[in-house]
């Protein structure tokens, strides 16, 4: 039940390293019925137990020396921090770069996987998320991937890690000088939507002609009352570049304002990168009457109750049940294990459902 | 009396580039005058280029050779060499013109119509619609007209549109071209009146009129034209 | 912004160089001068040595057979297409004399978003399709910093009503729009900063002829009570006649004959004046 087409693949490689768990290919999957929805919020459940349990990072595995040094070769990832140099000097502005067919397809993550290849040494402690969880299956794989590339040790928690690469989720947990965000980028241009021509979208940054990505914001408003974009939300970098922060939530667009950390963006397919270098100002695009805000809830995380993170909504059954739980697996575990007990923590079918997925 | 018109060495002549270059001479070396509070009316046969004369004055025609001086704005100024927006300005304060036709304007009302060049002038809308209305309601316009677009209009009604039009400006230099044909006698009567009044206050007319009660009750003098007739 | 403070600094710089056409002008100065316009494409000629200049209120009208180098002309005119030779001159409000094809791009395409509307014959071309009327017009304003949605939404309403376009239909996509209203919406987007000069390409080009005189009077309204500058091109010499105050008459790349728009039409002196008179006006 491989997600991928592993006749697509002449990688073994990628034969391992992508077989996800079964929880994690649930997760992966809509909740559409029953029984995989109640398994999804059990694998939330078991995965936060497990995160419990393991605090600290792994120990440094073996690499597996049949490949060089994080896959690329050493030529490529000289080009690509010599893009992340120039894509730091400027804030915001996409840089080209020779982009390296990967063992996976577009859409997977390369762009952010040829970024991760190309900064990660053999002391850092690396850490992979997808919409914010650890186990889902393209995290799991990349973190394998790289794992068995370069023998770095991999952590689920934010504040040990070094590297962060992401698929639309920023950690809650607040980021310092000495970490690196890697954000997989599908569409890089801000500008697509409303101007279809690259001639042009490049021209209208050089010119910082904008004013069409307000027509974007003008049209939700009008159609909506409000803002509706919620994710990919345009943002204004150290006053000079709109940026596409990838498809994270608006939600998560006020941590990049002036963040200590280094985020760096690759989009694979398109072949560009850019980069928010630590303290730098970004500003969401808005109206003077209808200002950026974030998603609100009125519930908090049924496991930890939390109230400040960003909320995934988990169905549970067919008659309308459905709970909230963080986003972020890894900030619900901490505060779970700091004694936060969220509405929902001690229903016994959810206990239940999540010690089954764990015996499983 | 001063000088309003001054024509000197005027040619004009057509070139029919369309039937291999026929030429169709009008008029040579004409040399012509009309002072303030004078009314000039031109005379001669048919086809003696009384309307070709009357349109070069206007500067719609473009004559051949000469010049034609119409004093505006303190000074005389050659409508042949005129730059096209010179033409403009002095069309819109010093020479008025009634055509034999109205050229319609489509959706514009009579009112507004008759309003238009007065409005063009002041910028005061109600008090050119006001003056429209007082020269619609003395050419014997119905009320029930004026906020019609004139296109449906019959000729008669369409004529005295056109006639209100060209006396809403009160133009030192009017320029009338049978200005009564195809009008009852009481409509005549107001013209003659609206000509006479022009004349009053100082206006230079020229004009052509068919109709000879009309013309011996406006006309100071008769200008001919035959005699500068071009040989063909 | 940077770019402004770029395209002033570009603007006093040529404000330095003498403007190439100052010369004794009575009152106020042309806003178009124009002068040895001339494109080629390849060996193939578009227009050649085109010279005149537009004054402030006065619209222009270029017309001519299909192929006679109006399009050509009116793309060179409004900096989108770069001549061969020749210049054109634009007294702008902000940047002073611009040498239109000199210029920095910047400038350029700042004057086709503020000073300058293009009205394209298809309003397709003009318009974005996929964005609601409202949109459509506030774009303009976005792109010259407006910020605030409630002014912006205000604005639009406000040029909808000149363009007589239903206030109900804001929010709607143009798609949704006859091709009467589509024009209608897209000149009022181009009114919407404020602009001082029009290039029009054969704005009723394509309508049927009661839409068609709808439009050519709102124009004719909005023109002379904006006093708009405009240069228009077109075919038909009905809507040359309606609009505008003088005419160029364009043959195979050249300006046969030019002069104030009734001179033009009923006393054509070169052939092929007299021709397009001829066959157009009486056919």
């Amino acid at each position: 039940m491989s997600l991928l087409d592993d006749a697509l693949l002449d990688d073994a490689l990628l034969d391992d390293a992508m077989m996800p768990g079964a929880a994690a290919f649930l997760a992966e999957k809509p909740a559409a019925t029953v029984d995989r929805a109640a398994t999804d919020a059990g694998a939330r459940i078991s995965t936060a137990s497990q995160n419990a349990a393991q605090t600290t990072a792994q120990a440094a595995p073996e690499r597996d020396a049949q490949y060089n040094y994080a896959y690329l070769d050493e030529q490529t990832k000289r080009m690509i921090r010599r893009a992340v140099l120039k894509a730091v000097a400027v804030p915001g502005y996409q840089v080209p770069f020779a982009g390296r067919e990967m063992p996976m397809p577009y859409g997977w993550g390369t762009g952010g996987i040829q970024l991760s290849a190309s900064i990660l040494g053999p002391d850092d402690v690396f850490k992979v998320i997808d919409q914010g969880a650890d186990d889902t299956t393209n995290a799991v794989s990349i973190r394998k991937f790289f794992v068995r590339t370069t023998g770095v040790r991999t952590t689920e928690s934010t504040a040990e890690a070094s590297v962060i690469q992401t698929r639309h989720r920023i950690p809650e947990t607040p980021l310092t000088e000495d970490q690196i965000m890697v954000y997989q980028v599908p569409i890089p241009e801000p500008l697509r939507w409303m101007e279809p021509r690259e001639s042009e979208t490049r021209t209208m940054h050089a010119l910082e002609e904008y004013g069409v990505m307000h027509v974007r914001l003008y049209e939700d408003i009008a159609r909506h009352g409000r803002i509706a974009t919620n994710f990919m939300y345009p943002v204004l970098v150290n006053g000079r570049y709109v940026m596409s922060p990838s498809p994270i939530p608006k939600f998560d667009n006020p941590k990049l304002d002036r963040s200590p950390a280094l985020h760096l963006f690759g989009a694979g397919r398109e072949k560009r990168i850019y980069a928010v270098p630590p303290y730098t100002e970004v500003r969401s695009l808005d109206f003077e009457d209808h200002p950026f805000e974030v998603e609100k809830w009125d519930e908090c995380c049924g496991l930890c109750g939390a109230t400040d993170s960003y909320l995934d909504e988990v169905i549970l059954d067919d008659a309308g049940g459905r709970m909230f739980v963080c986003s972020d697996t890894d900030h619900c575990a901490a505060r779970r294990a700091a004694g936060h007990v969220g509405p929902m923590a001690a229903r016994r079918d959810l206990k239940e459902l999540a010690d089954r997925t764990a015996a499983e | 009396m001063a000088t309003m018109l001054s024509v000197r060495g005027l040619y004009k002549t057509f070139t029919l580039h369309t039937q291999h270059g026929a030429q169709i001479p009008v008029f040579h070396n004409l040399r012509f005058d009309a002072a303030s509070g004078e009314c000039v009316a031109l005379a001669g046969a048919s086809g003696a280029g009384k309307s070709s004369l009357l349109c070069c004055l206007y500067g719609n025609y473009r004559p051949q050779a000469g010049t034609i001086a119409v004093y505006h704005d303190g000074a005389h100024t050659d409508m042949v060499s005129a730059q096209p927006r010179e033409i403009l300005e002095i069309r819109r304060r010093t020479l008025g013109y009634v055509s034999q036709f109205l050229r319609v304007v489509p959706r514009v009302s009579a009112q507004d119509v008759v309003a238009e060049p007065l409005l063009a002038l002041t910028g005061d809308r109600e008090a050119a619609r006001d003056k429209a209305a007082a020269l619609l309601a003395r050419l014997n316009i119905p009320r029930s007209l004026w906020s019609l677009p004139p296109a449906t209009f019959s000729g008669g009604e369409q004529q005295r549109v056109n006639i209100a039009r060209g006396f809403c400006v009160d133009y030192p230099v009017l320029l009338l071209d049978e200005p009564t044909a195809s009008l009852d006698a009481a409509n005549r009567a107001e013209v003659v009146r609206l000509i006479h009044e022009a004349k009053a206050r100082g206006a230079a007319v020229v004009g052509i009129f068919h109709d000879e009660e009309v013309r011996d009750a406006v006309a100071d003098r008769l200008f001919h034209l035959d005699a500068y007739k071009a040989a063909a | 912004m940077e770019t402004s403070l770029h395209a002033a600094a570009t603007a006093a710089a040529f404000r330095e160089t003498p403007a190439p056409f100052a010369g004794p002008a009575p009152g106020p100065a042309p806003l178009l001068n124009v002068s040895g316009l001339t494109k080629y494409y390849g060996d193939m000629l578009g227009c050649r040595d085109v010279t005149f200049a537009l004054w402030p209120g006065e619209v222009m009208g270029i017309v001519g057979e299909s192929g006679s180098g109006k399009s050509t002309l009116l793309g060179c005119l409004s900096g989108r297409m770069a001549p061969s030779s020749g210049q054109v001159a634009y007294e702008s409000e902000r940047f002073g004399v611009v040498d239109v094809h000199r210029a920095p791009e910047p400038v350029r395409r700042n004057l086709l978003r503020t000073e300058w509307g293009v009205v394209h014959q298809n309003p397709r071309d003009g318009l974005r399709l996929a964005v609601s009327a409202g949109g459509n017009i506030g774009e303009r304003l976005m792109a010259v910093g407006a910020r605030n949605y409630g002014t912006i939404r205000a604005e639009a309403l406000r040029w909808l009503r000149e363009v007589e376009i239903d206030a109900t239909r804001i929010d709607h996509l143009p798609r949704t729009f006859s091709g009467g209203m589509q024009q209608r919406l897209q000149i009022a987007a181009n009114l919407a900063t404020g602009p001082r000069l029009l290039f029009m390409d054969e704005p009723t080009g394509g309508l049927d002829v009661s839409v068609q005189a709808r439009l050519l009077d709102l124009l004719r309204n909005l023109v002379s009570r904006l006093g708009l500058s405009v240069v228009i091109v077109t075919h038909d010499l009905a809507v040359a006649r309606l609009l505008a105050h003088r005419l160029m008459v364009m043959r195979r790349g050249k300006v046969v004959e030019s002069g104030l728009t009734d001179q033009v039409l009923d006393d054509p002196q070169h052939p092929y004046t007299q021709l397009l008179v001829s066959s157009i006006l009486h056919a």
